[in-house]
């Protein structure tokens, strides 16, 4: 563990807890733009977080501890996400304790206590947020393993610093299974960012609703937390699929120098994607909560065509 | 840049599945038609690039040919059928849509197989993806199975005849000009007799929804 | 003395408890405060002896009890020692539990039960060293006899006595393929000891159809679909302590006798039989976890969850058949290490989930879903310790229950080395499975613990619930401890496993792991996959306390109690209704109904609008209920009925039976 890797790490997870309000609020501001309504200032998820870890936190009577908890160990996890995926630089310490299944595994764990904690007071919105989150995370949780596996097939390897090294190494080849990996990943990522059109982060109605659901009991800090780890979510899944579908620019072992030009690459390519996202959201409609099941499933069964088409385009 | 060529090949190969399984689970007719649009459009960028590969001029014109058929001609024409029965959206399939994804994944994994040792045999430069032909072509025989309206069922059959064509140019490098056009006479003469089938349908039952066609049974209906 | 005399020793111990309870056969306190933990005392001992067994050689004995000229071989090695550690460690912490638990007045007198228990014990530690066919049907048979008393402890109950006999059947069906196989194996030389059928070359067919036996009669006891139907009615039957140990310690002898048989007495096969064996693995996993989902009963949730963990484990052990077949014996290591990973691990997790719905039901007396609700603040002790228990169920990191998980999903990538190439194509497709299998799980786990003990109550009672005793908890923190250590550090834990497969399939994992250190879990190669739970953990922590830091430390948040919002329906809100507002375990379960319904055979009965007193009832069952074993019973009593009419009643006709036989003996003799 040489200082410059941890130096890496060290600067992947500040610039991952400052960035990513950024990141949502430049993709808020292009989907203003882009829906022709006046945009929020870039700055804003920012004061939004200042505003509410100011105030009181009001917790109900009859919540348990799991709740108070629950926002905390949230925002663990994500930080430890964004730690794993190699962002700046393929060397870090932190990334031989958990691989790409683990990550799944902690995105799991994560979910997991939000609708426990969503269960412990009894409400009717609490309870049917969580149902209904378990319902997106169950389908796009094994599409994500799935998605991964497409390119440890590749790589040969599901540790991710290793995936990323192989994949920017490899000569450029175009290969179906990653393009059926790539959107299969898209899917993924809208249904568990809830974006449009698996589920609208703004919304409060509860024919609509399955983020939010889980997150209307809390308030101050609780709250500010929980808006900061899905902001950090966010993060986590741009960067992986950046890592794994487009992995020029990230540094490697022996040249911690790259870093400082991995920085303005990684900023440049988080812009597009924003941009991108902003888009998707904007030309789609958000589908009926039924059709959620269908819509991962298709994500789903794309990852494992792409798995399929990786073998026989092999053997 | 010839390697690159030649995975651009697998690549068209991947699109055409996934376009087939997006047929698969699409719901609006439209939707429909802008996929198969996407097909025929595939279609040609593959068979162009064979064409280039393997400097035989034949696909060129093959590939003109696909280009004002199946990218400019039939979705126009089924544009207008569209709008003349004023058709929007399917029933309800009659298995329900991840019942037939499943499905489809057991038919792609037959194919594969399938494939396998034929394409050993081939000399093509694209013979690899002949499994992923023969999948286009039984997953779109699927949807037509499925599918409770006439016009999702023509759609189908179009596709089917899609992957056929490409399942041809990845197996032979492309099939002799008679061959293609007599296909090509075959489905179009299909497609009139399955124009005229649904306008039938259409005004003796004031629907197109095939399920009526079960009142035309001999046995008492109880 | 050697190890395996003092195996022997602690069975003769918890026999001697079960005598002394026959003497005791109504004192509760006497049973209960002294005896169950003596027995518990003598699992640790047993786990602590396996577990040094485990690193020595092969060791032998002979019990000369039973039949004259035919006494029982017992043999210790690595795999019957890895086994009995897993029986020590589920004996221990259900018998701290049940010196808290057992009460008098539920049918069975204490004492009794205090005997069946103990004989159950002893006799799945003798089945783990039977080293002969007779030895090890014999103790199988007690065994089954043992549990089915078990079963029967709240006889007073007709549904208790029908799903022990529907239990009892399917054993026997189990025991007679088992015996069939001992058959098929000795090929005719008369010997029955496991060293001579070890020694026996069977052709091809011969050996598939010993390994179809094997399959069927430990797939029975095992809960392997189809003859899974058992499960989810003898479980929830059972006092919970007997169904801590059916779920976690019984299951896992049928698995144990199932490596036996394949890996070590068949020497492994053809490669078809690890298809089977996965096939069937993963139709038990995906049924057991998609009917876990839909269940409104807190031990049949259980105990579908447990016909899916047997099923990755089967899963694991096919796989493992499969790579073995093709002689890689690495990656074929790689897949019987997750296996007997999870048999661990499961034995761990489930006793503490079974062994809490003891608790609760004790406080509460409903085992209902619908009727439970909010016990994380009366119960505290329990609550907090299932949490850990529900956790390793979902196998999420960094508990015991993700590294089987974790070190399958490895093996699966490493399938595309295999020459064949319709199984490269299908592993895949069973890679996919079981990562919707773990989703699923999490999913139920998550209906079990959010509707039993978070949320509202929906009975007034609830709120009275007591919380454990002493020694309830102290059994159940056995677990949740055992969950959490194997988790942290497994690599320690490879050694042992490393032995076992050492002896199946002739490689290891574990010079690949030490080359990494404790800390760093990393099967094959560093840079193929590592996995290091502490660091993982202490990610997590830090992360938690960052967070901590910023709202707690950095802006001084305050904080305030109010009744909660609920989106401003506060009437709702208020205890008369709020009960009703959350959502139940049906409504929990709906989507994964909807999605799955070709799963099920659902029956509805809808109200309609002229019903004076509508109702609203669905009923979910087992396809193999209705489709197999109605029409097999209905088949079974046709014959029967055809042969009772050999049955007249009078007296002449049964002499002319008689008559018939000795005429027809005559005429035979004569020719």
């Amino acid at each position: 563990m040489s200082t410059a890797a941890i130096l890496a790490q060290f600067l992947e997870i500040v610039l991952a807890l400052a960035g990513a309000p950024l990141l949502l609020g430049w993709v808020d501001q292009w989907r203003a733009r882009l829906q022709n309504k006046s945009a929020p200032p870039l700055l804003q998820p920012y004061h939004v977080l200042h505003k509410l870890l100011v105030k009181e936190s009001v917790v109900a009577d009859s919540a348990s501890p799991l709740f108070r908890m629950a926002p905390y160990v949230k925002f663990g996890c994500m930080t430890l996400a964004c730690a794993i995926v190699p962002t700046l630089s393929t060397d870090l310490p932190l990334a031989s304790a958990a691989d790409a299944i683990a990550l799944v595994g902690l995105l799991a764990l994560a979910r997991t206590f939000l609708a426990l904690a969503a269960m412990d007071l009894g409400t009717a919105f609490g309870t049917m947020g969580a149902r209904r989150d378990m319902l997106v995370g169950f389908l796009a949780e094994p599409a994500l393993l799935m998605t991964l596996f497409c390119t440890s097939l590749i790589t040969h390897s599901t540790s991710l610093a290793n995936m990323v090294q192989s994949m920017a190494h490899r000569p450029f080849v175009l290969d179906p299974s990653l393009a059926f990996a790539g959107v299969a990943f898209t899917i993924v990522s809208l249904a568990e960012n809830t974006r449009i059109p698996v589920d609208n982060p703004a919304t409060h109605l509860e024919l609509t609703m399955i983020h939010e659901a889980l997150l209307l009991e809390y308030s101050g800090r609780h709250l500010a937390l929980m808006e900061w780890a899905a902001a950090l979510k966010l993060f986590a899944y741009s960067c992986i699929g950046l890592a794994l579908f487009l992995p020029w620019g990230i540094a490697e072992i022996d040249a911690p120098l790259a870093m400082i030009t991995a920085v303005p690459v990684l900023a440049a390519k988080l812009a597009v994607g924003g941009i991108l996202l902003a888009l998707i959201e904007t030309v789609s409609a958000k589908m009926r909560i039924f059709r959620v099941p269908e819509f991962l499933a298709t994500a789903f069964l794309l990852a494992v065509i792409g798995l399929l088409v990786h073998q026989l385009l092999q053997g | 840049m010839d390697a690159l060529l030649g995975q651009s090949i697998n690549l068209d190969a991947a699109v055409l599945l996934m376009v087939s399984f997006a047929m698969i689970s699409q719901r609006r007719i439209l939707s429909l038609v802008h996929l198969y649009t996407l097909q025929g459009a595939t279609l040609v960028l593959a068979t162009t690039t064979v064409a280039y590969l393997t400097h035989q001029d034949h696909l060129y014109v093959s590939a003109a040919l696909t280009l004002g058929l199946k990218v400019v001609l039939i979705p126009q024409l089924l544009h207008r059928v569209i709008d003349r029965l004023d058709v929007r959206w399917d029933v309800e399939p009659l298995i329900n849509i991840p019942t037939t994804m499943l499905i489809g994944i057991a038919l792609v994994v037959f194919s594969f197989n399938l494939a396998l040792p034929i394409a050993q045999l081939s000399s093509s430069i694209a013979r690899a993806t002949l499994g992923i032909a023969l999948a286009c072509v039984l997953l779109s025989f699927m949807m037509m199975i499925v599918r409770a309206k006439a016009i999702p069922q023509v759609i189908g059959f179009l596709a089917m005849e899609n992957g056929l064509f490409f399942a041809a140019t990845a197996a032979t490098n492309g099939m002799p000009m008679i061959v293609e056009l007599g296909i090509g006479l075959d489905v179009l003469v299909g497609a009139l007799i399955l124009g005229v089938f649904m306008f039938q349908i259409r005004e003796q039952f004031d629907s197109l929804d095939i399920r009526h066609l079960e009142k035309l049974r001999e046995s008492e209906d109880r | 003395m050697i190890h395996i005399d003092w195996i022997l020793v602690v069975v003769a111990g918890w026999l001697l408890l079960g005598v002394a309870a026959l003497f005791a056969l109504h004192d509760t306190q006497f049973v209960a405060r002294r005896l169950f933990p003596l027995g518990a005392l003598l699992g640790l001992a047993l786990g602590a002896v396996a577990l040094a067994a485990v690193f020595e050689g092969p060791q032998v004995a002979e019990l000369t009890i039973g039949l004259p000229g035919l006494p029982m071989h017992l043999r210790l090695d690595a795999l019957s020692a890895y086994f009995l550690v897993v029986i020590g460690v589920g004996a221990c912490g259900t018998s701290l539990f049940s010196a808290g638990y057992f009460r008098s007045g539920e049918g069975t007198p204490p004492g009794l039960l205090c005997l069946e228990y103990h004989v159950f014990l002893a006799a799945m530690a003798m089945v783990t060293l039977a080293d002969d066919g007779y030895a090890f049907l014999v103790m199988w048979e007690t065994m089954a006899l043992a549990s089915f008393f078990l079963v029967t402890a709240n006889h007073r109950v007709a549904a208790v006595r029908e799903a022990a006999y529907l239990y009892l059947l399917i054993a026997h069906v189990g025991a007679i393929a088992i015996l069939l196989c001992f058959g098929v194996l000795q090929a005719n030389s008369g010997d029955y000891t496991f060293a001579n059928l070890r020694a026996q070359h069977l052709g091809p067919v011969w050996s598939a159809i010993a390994f179809g036996l094997a399959v069927a009669g430990f797939g029975a006891k095992a809960g392997l679909v189809p003859l899974h139907v058992w499960l989810p009615e003898a479980h929830p039957a059972a006092p919970s302590p007997v169904s801590a140990l059916m779920s976690a310690v019984m299951l896992k002898t049928a698995i144990y006798g199932l490596l036996r048989v394949t890996f070590d007495l068949l020497h492994g096969g053809a490669w078809w039989w690890g298809l089977v064996l996965l096939g069937l693995g993963l139709a038990s996993a995906l049924l057991g976890v998609v009917f876990s989902t839909v269940q409104t009963e807190m031990k049949r949730l259980l105990a579908y969850s447990s016909i899916e963990n047997i099923g990755l484990i089967a899963t694991g052990l096919g796989l493992a058949l499969i790579f073995r077949a093709y002689g890689l014996g690495t990656l074929s290591a790689l897949a019987l290490t997750a296996a007997l990973f999870h048999v661990l691990a499961h034995c761990l997790f489930k006793s503490l989930l079974f062994l809490g719905t003891g608790a609760v039901l004790h406080a509460t007396g409903e085992r209902n879903l619908g009727k439970l609700g909010g016990l994380i603040r009366s119960m505290p002790w329990v609550a907090w310790l299932v949490l850990v228990g529900v956790l390793a169920g979902s196998g999420l990191p960094p508990l015991a229950g993700f590294i089987p998980e974790w070190l399958l999903l490895q093996s699966f990538l490493f399938t595309t080395d295999l020459p064949n190439p319709f199984l490269g194509m299908l592993i895949p497709l069973v890679a996919a499975a079981v990562a919707l299998v773990a989703a699923l799980a999490c999913y139920a786990m998550v209906k079990f613990y959010g509707v039993v003990f978070l949320g509202q109550p929906r009975e007034e009672k609830l709120l009275q619930a007591r919380d454990a005793a002493p020694w309830e908890r102290l059994g159940l923190a056995w677990f949740a401890l055992g969950a959490v250590a194997l988790g942290l550090f497994p690599v320690p834990w490879i050694d042992v496993v490393d032995k076992v497969t050492l002896q199946l399939v002739g490689s290891g994992l574990a010079q690949a792991v030490h080359a990494n250190g404790w800390l760093l879990l990393s099967p094959i190669a560093p840079e193929r996959a590592s996995y290091s739970p502490t660091a993982f953990l202490g990610g997590v922590t830090a992360g938690t306390l960052l967070g901590l830091l910023i709202g707690r430390r950095l802006y001084r948040g305050a904080l305030r109690r109010a009744p909660a919002w609920a989106c401003g329906h506060a009437e709702a809100a208020a205890a008369r209704l709020a009960a009703r507002t959350q959502d139940s375990a049906e409504g929990f379960g709906q989507p994964i109904r909807q999605i799955f319904e070709p799963f099920f055979r659902v029956t509805r009965h809808l109200p309609s609008p002229f019903d004076l007193q509508p109702r609203y009832e669905v009923r979910i069952e087992d396809r193999f209920w209705r489709g197999a074993y109605l029409p097999l019973a209905a088949l079974v009593d046709r014959m029967a009925r055809a042969v009772a009419l050999l049955q007249r009643g009078r007296i002449s006709v049964y002499l002319m039976y008689s008559f018939c036989t000795l005429v027809a003996l005559l005429l035979v003799v004569r020719s």
